[in-house]
């Protein structure tokens, strides 16, 4: 509570000259906003910074008696400068690649049957119901659960093989390996933007396509434009999650094809490894510029392609003005979305 | 408008700021604690009452009536079961956090093997005087091997493990063969039992070859085998030698001759258990725990008793097994360290052991029970596997050992997998990597 206190209070000395009216509500609407900033602090902004100044220690280390060297040393970025150097530095690069890599190919297949699956959804047939929830129910099932489903059948006596007719070792190093998880991946989150798709076309009124209908517009030229520019904000919201979301994938991998294995190591694995390690300053390195990496994406994506991360802006503004600045999110809701989801992901771990 | 909002944003950012100055300053504060000094002096345990019991899942069931003995007997020292996750991974992780906050939750740790020099090098569990567990003696003496870092007693050996060769008794009775006492023994016996109809389509051997702590087991298996060593007695690793690289050669070379099949590479135990279950395997490398399961009745198995167990081949002579099984220590942060031994001693004793290997056929550390008439009628396998327990290696005892493990499973990996590496230039980059990571 004292920190509520302390936050708010210096604001009103600050804006004396303005209206009595708007110091009000400045003042009210930092008092209501401030509990919701709190927990905020405490679940992202403590995380994040007590990861930063993790990794700038380090500990262990044998002393000569044989028994661990007990305390943390402060390091500066020798945690950073050793991620980037010799063999360490090939590793952390190939778990980048890897990392950019699943995210790449796993979202462009997940949009693209996401879309399919929500056009699907929306249409009005017999069992409708019956195919919403069979296509929902792989988003249903907990990552490390359908991660040790796909891991069985792509066993090699699994049902993959059988099915295929095929004698692949899966699990082991190499293209097989990489296939497994995005198979998996895609599987699992396809239906999360068909849901969020889904949603969006809903919000699209009938009477545009009668008017297409009218127009004689094919079924093609209906989907390009009209579907697709009016659910736009909502595909691209779910695009960005999870864009952010594979940026961190760990379970997949780690479960399906195992942790060491070159071909599949991501960034989130190489962190767990090391704290696993009990080296949690290298592991909170690994963090770190795996959080950095995410936040540029993230900011990029949004500047970009301008995503409705928030949906205020587009409340407060006319659409007409909507290349100008006000328009823009604030650089920080990228951060914050961002944050969110590597908290969310920290806890994971 | 536009005041209002950024008066609003100003106040936000002030309310942002102005706590993240408080929570650095708390933070920064936090962590200075630790750095006060728990040497052990490794003396007096001392202190009595009630305990907490810390190990992993008792897949067994017959932990809660072993510690029900004792707490009939010690009604004011009760001692309360607490289980961690079945992974070991996760058991090790819990032990060390609870250690890192210096929690009195845990008196007593059921430790692997593998961890009893981390434990011991970070002081988190206590050394234990030799001369108040007199009992040692009468353990197997490898298994007391694994509970001593430095030469210093820090865990008592309960349970231990040891690798097994399974075999198809009706097909090697079939070919007229005994079990095979030597890797090049086993090759022959393959192929004249491939020469039977009914062996046609059997594969000959497999272990645990998926990049885990079963290759690690595996690899030391074919090392030590051979007559070559990991890590030496010194202290030093030792594995850029002519011994270690017939070892590894041999295993290299049954994939690729298909005396080991390709599908191997993925096996761990589960995996290595149903394909010989199922009749895919001649010779199988595994744990004691599978006899139980390959005898079943129920239809699950198909080979309950067509099967025998024999002691590991070796390449030339008897195979050296690795070592498993599980030690008990006393966390440095517990007030009731007399009681925590005192149920040590309890669950390490003859008495206790044989009440638990009658129940659960987990291989027990007491020597005498192997020679135990009844327990052998009741688990054929005891006899192997004390030769197996005998004679076994333990891992590597270092404090890095999660490191260790993970170079070795590299290399051996590496060499093991299609178009791998070759043997020899995988052993002389594990000879390199271990040196760095075990200096002392």
């Amino acid at each position: 509570m004292s920190e509520s206190a302390s936050a708010v209070e210096p604001t009103p000395g600050k804006n004396v000259r303005r209206t009595s009216f708007n110091e009000g509500t400045g003042r009210l609407a930092a008092l209501l906003l401030s509990p919701t900033l709190i927990v905020l602090l405490l679940v992202i902004g403590y995380p994040i910074i007590s990861a930063l100044r993790e990794s700038l220690y380090t500990s262990g280390g044998i002393g000569d008696d044989g028994f661990v060297i007990e305390g943390t040393r402060f390091v500066g970025l020798d945690n950073f400068a050793a991620i980037f150097s010799g063999e360490t530095g090939d590793r952390f690069w190939n778990a980048f690649y890897n990392t950019t890599f699943f995210t790449v190919t796993c979202v462009v297949l997940e949009t693209l049957l996401g879309v399919l699956m929500a056009m699907v959804m929306h249409k009005a047939f017999k069992g409708r119901a019956i195919v919403r929830a069979s296509i929902l129910i792989p988003w249903a099932i907990p990552t490390v659960v359908s991660a040790l489903l796909w891991k069985w059948m792509f066993q090699a006596d699994g049902i993959a093989n059988a099915v295929l007719g095929t004698q692949i070792l899966w699990s082991t190093e190499g293209w097989q390996s990489v296939l497994s998880v995005i198979v998996a991946d895609t599987w699992k989150t396809a239906p999360f933007i068909g849901l969020l798709v889904l949603a969006g076309l809903q919000t699209i009124p009938d009477e545009v396509y009668e008017a297409a209908k009218v127009d004689g517009a094919s079924p093609w030229k209906t989907f390009t434009r009209i579907t697709l520019p009016l659910v736009k904000p909502a595909l691209l919201v779910a695009v960005l999650f999870r864009i952010l979301d594979t940026l961190r994938i760990f379970d997949l991998p780690y479960v399906l094809v195992g942790p060491n294995k070159e071909s599949v190591e991501t960034l989130s694995i190489l962190a767990f490894l090391e704290a696993n390690q009990t080296r949690y300053g290298p592991a909170a390195a690994y963090a770190t510029l795996l959080f950095v990496y995410i936040v540029v994406v993230a900011y990029v994506f949004v500047r970009l392609l301008g995503a409705d991360v928030i949906g205020d802006a587009r409340a407060s503004k006319p659409k007409k003005n909507g290349k100008s600045k006000d328009n823009q999110l604030p650089p920080g809701t990228a951060a914050a979305t961002a944050s969110g989801s590597l908290a969310a992901g920290g806890g994971g771990l | 408008m536009r005041f209002e909002r950024s008066h609003t944003r100003k106040a936000v950012a002030l309310a942002v700021v102005s706590s993240l100055v408080l929570f650095t300053a708390a933070c920064g504060g936090g962590d200075d604690g630790s750095k006060g000094n728990t040497g052990s002096a490794g003396g007096a345990l001392e202190g009595r009452g009630p305990i907490k019991f810390a190990t992993g899942k008792d897949t067994s069931g017959n932990l809660t009536s072993q510690v029900a003995a004792w707490n009939s007997q010690h009604p004011d020292e009760k001692v309360e079961i607490t289980e961690l996750p079945e992974s070991a991974d996760q058991q090790r992780n819990q032990l060390i956090s609870n250690a890192q906050i210096k929690s009195t939750e845990f008196s007593v740790l059921n430790l692997d093997v593998v961890w009893t020099a981390e434990f011991a090098a970070n002081r988190w569990v206590t050394q234990l005087p030799e001369d108040q567990f007199p009992d040692l003696g009468k353990l197997l003496p490898s298994t007391v091997a694994t509970g001593k870092y430095r030469d210093k007693l820090y865990a008592v050996p309960v349970t231990s493990d040891g690798g097994l060769l399974y075999y198809r008794k009706d097909l090697l009775d079939k070919a007229g063969l005994k079990p095979p006492t030597t890797w090049p023994e086993m090759i022959a016996a393959c192929a004249k039992v491939k020469a039977l109809p009914e062996g046609k389509a059997i594969n000959c051997y497999a272990g645990q070859f998926e990049k885990y702590e079963g290759l690690t087991v595996n690899f030391s298996e074919a090392v030590n085998s051979a007559g070559g060593v990991v890590v030496g007695d010194d202290g030093k690793p030792n594995v850029d030698t002519p011994e270690a690289l017939a070892g590894l050669t041999a295993l290299a070379e049954g994939f690729k001759t298909g005396f080991i099949p390709k599908a191997a590479i993925t096996y761990t135990e589960e995996p290595g258990r149903r394909a010989f279950q199922d009749g895919n395997l001649l010779f199988h490398r595994n744990w004691p725990y599978v006899y139980a399961l390959a005898n079943k009745t129920d239809g699950s198995s198909k080979i309950a008793g067509k099967f025998g167990v024999a002691p590991l081949p070796g390449l030339n002579g008897p195979g050296v097994s690795t070592l498993g099984g599980h030690n008990y220590a006393i966390s440095e942060f517990t007030p009731n360290k007399a009681t925590a031994a005192d149920f040590i001693k309890f669950m390490s004793s003859e008495e206790r052991q044989k009440a638990n290997v009658e129940k659960t056929s987990q291989a027990p550390t007491w020597a005498s029970l192997y020679d135990d008439a009844a327990l052998n009628k009741q688990f054929p396998y005891l006899a192997p596997l004390k030769a197996s327990i005998g004679s076994a290696k333990s891992r590597p005892q270092v404090v890095k050992y999660g490191d260790v493990t993970t170079a070795i499973q590299d290399a051996a990996y590496n060499t093991l997998k299609p178009n791998g590496t070759d043997p020899k230039t995988a052993l002389k980059d594990l000879q390199t990597k271990l040196s760095s990571l075990i200096t002392q």
